[in-house]
């Protein structure tokens, strides 16, 4: 299908972009990789009045480390971070989550703020800032608001970006030494949206997993945190211990039926990325399994 | 009514000037209004890779890049990589291999794999495989393609050495 008409407006900055935003307000839609955006339109799902371009804005785009903070552009491609040595060294899970996003000719336009602002509850990208408790930051004509990603999202295709405000940039503390992170997710096939999958950072303390956030993907209407399990798994890990973080996931997760699985087979699924994800990060192999949950 | 916006740019390696209305995607623009049909319309949603081009040297699905986003930018299709010679060892192993059949992916096909082998001269099985996952073709079962785009890497890096 074809896209209906639009009017088209290019920024060249930010403070026109916003400025821009402001003054179509609900009507325009913020063009960056157009790697979502593009599929809506031309599918019809989305008919703006006004596409304000901000494809061009250098200052939105790039990795920098500022301290022990991790500073990614709004702009920057999936194809950027693939390859950047920053995001090797210092955000090992975006650099596990990137070759499983999309396919090679979508992460050379995909941008990782166009994911976010795009919410779609089966992408990796909402579920690594969760695991990474990153901080959004917005901009709009009213000045800075900075968001954690566990109050960005809000439903399916939902966050809690205004109608003026602008996704700029991305902040996370960069990894520290005994933090670990696992990145894993079940697709038909490479590149694939996912029928589940986990993201997930831990702070290890001895040989026991201390703060540990679990991040899921592809399961229920948005990427979700899953503070009940992962409070499980603050002590010694047994295979009981697993069993029982197991079993909490049916009250942290809300898993949703479609076409491609049930919601009985994403539990499933999400509770042996669980086990899985528990081995690796604790760097062993995998324990025997003593009860199912 | 919406305003058409111009652009200037060149494909393969001819300059172009336009006036395009915002709504139209790379691959109409090239198809209807420059008349070069190489590059094929599947999915239009980014799903089916027919559409793939390099965009400033990297490939892109030109369904999901709207032609007023191409302003000062280098397009190269399908016709300029088969003009210059550039990929015709790569396409003389889809034949001899029977990489294609109704032809319909080929376009897309060649300009993915030819990415995959100019970053990686002795890919895998399984990394072509992953490359080209974003290619749909219908026809052949992908083994043949697999085995073209592996045939090609063992010369390009033989004639290397």
């Amino acid at each position: 299908m074809k896209a209906a008409a639009f009017d088209y407006v290019r920024a060249t900055g930010v403070e026109e972009a916003v400025k821009l935003l402001a003054m179509h307000g609900g009507g325009a839609k913020l063009l960056a990789g157009g790697q979502s955006l593009l599929p809506a339109l031309n599918l019809r799902l989305m008919a703006p009045e006004v596409l304000i371009d901000i494809g061009g804005i250098a200052s939105l785009r790039g990795v920098h480390i500022d301290g022990g903070t991790m500073k990614i552009g709004a702009l920057t491609r999936h194809a950027d971070l693939l390859v950047s040595p920053e995001i090797a060294a210092h955000a090992p899970l975006l650099a596990k989550a990137m070759p499983h996003i999309a396919h090679p000719a979508i992460r050379n336009r995909g941008t990782i703020g166009g994911s976010l602002a795009h919410a779609d509850p089966a992408s990796e990208l909402p579920a690594c800032v969760l695991a990474l408790g990153a901080t959004l930051v917005l901009h709009s004509s009213r000045g800075e608001r900075r968001i954690a990603a566990r109050d960005f999202f809000t439903g399916l295709y939902q966050t809690a970006l205004e109608a003026d405000e602008l996704l700029a940039r991305i902040e996370f503390p960069a990894l520290q030494s005994g933090e670990r992170v696992y990145f894993r997710e079940f697709a038909r096939r490479m590149g694939d949206y996912a029928i589940v999958g986990l993201a997930a950072q831990a702070k290890l303390e001895g040989d026991r997993i201390g703060t540990l956030r679990l991040a899921y993907f592809g399961i229920g209407e948005r990427a979700t945190l899953c503070p009940a399990a992962a409070g499980i798994l603050a002590q010694p890990i047994t295979p009981n211990v697993v069993a029982d973080a197991q079993a909490a996931l049916s009250r942290d997760l809300q898993p949703h039926n479609d076409h491609q699985a049930s919601s009985a087979t994403r539990l499933h699924l999400a509770r042996v990325l669980l086990a899985r994800c528990v081995d690796d990060l604790l760097g062993r192999p995998a324990l025997p399994e003593r009860r199912s949950a | 009514m919406t305003t058409a916006v111009p652009i200037t740019l060149t494909v393969n390696g001819e300059a172009v000037e336009a006036r395009v209305n915002p709504h139209t995607h790379l691959a109409d623009f090239l198809r209807d209004t420059l008349g070069l049909t190489g590059t094929h319309i599947g999915c239009e949603h980014g799903v089916c890779g027919a559409c793939t081009l390099r965009l400033d040297g990297v490939i892109v699905r030109s369904c999901l890049v709207l032609a007023v986003q191409t302003d000062k930018a280098r397009v190269e299709t399908i016709e300029g990589l088969s003009d210059s010679g550039e990929i015709a060892d790569l396409q003389t192993a889809f034949r001899d291999r029977n990489a294609l059949q109704c032809g319909y992916c080929t376009p897309g096909m060649l300009i993915a794999a030819d990415d995959l082998l100019r970053r990686n001269s002795a890919p895998s099985r399984d990394e072509i495989r992953e490359h080209l996952s974003g290619n749909y073709c219908r026809c052949t079962g992908y083994q043949a393609i697999v085995d073209a785009v592996e045939v090609t890497a063992r010369s390009r890096s033989g004639a290397k050495a």
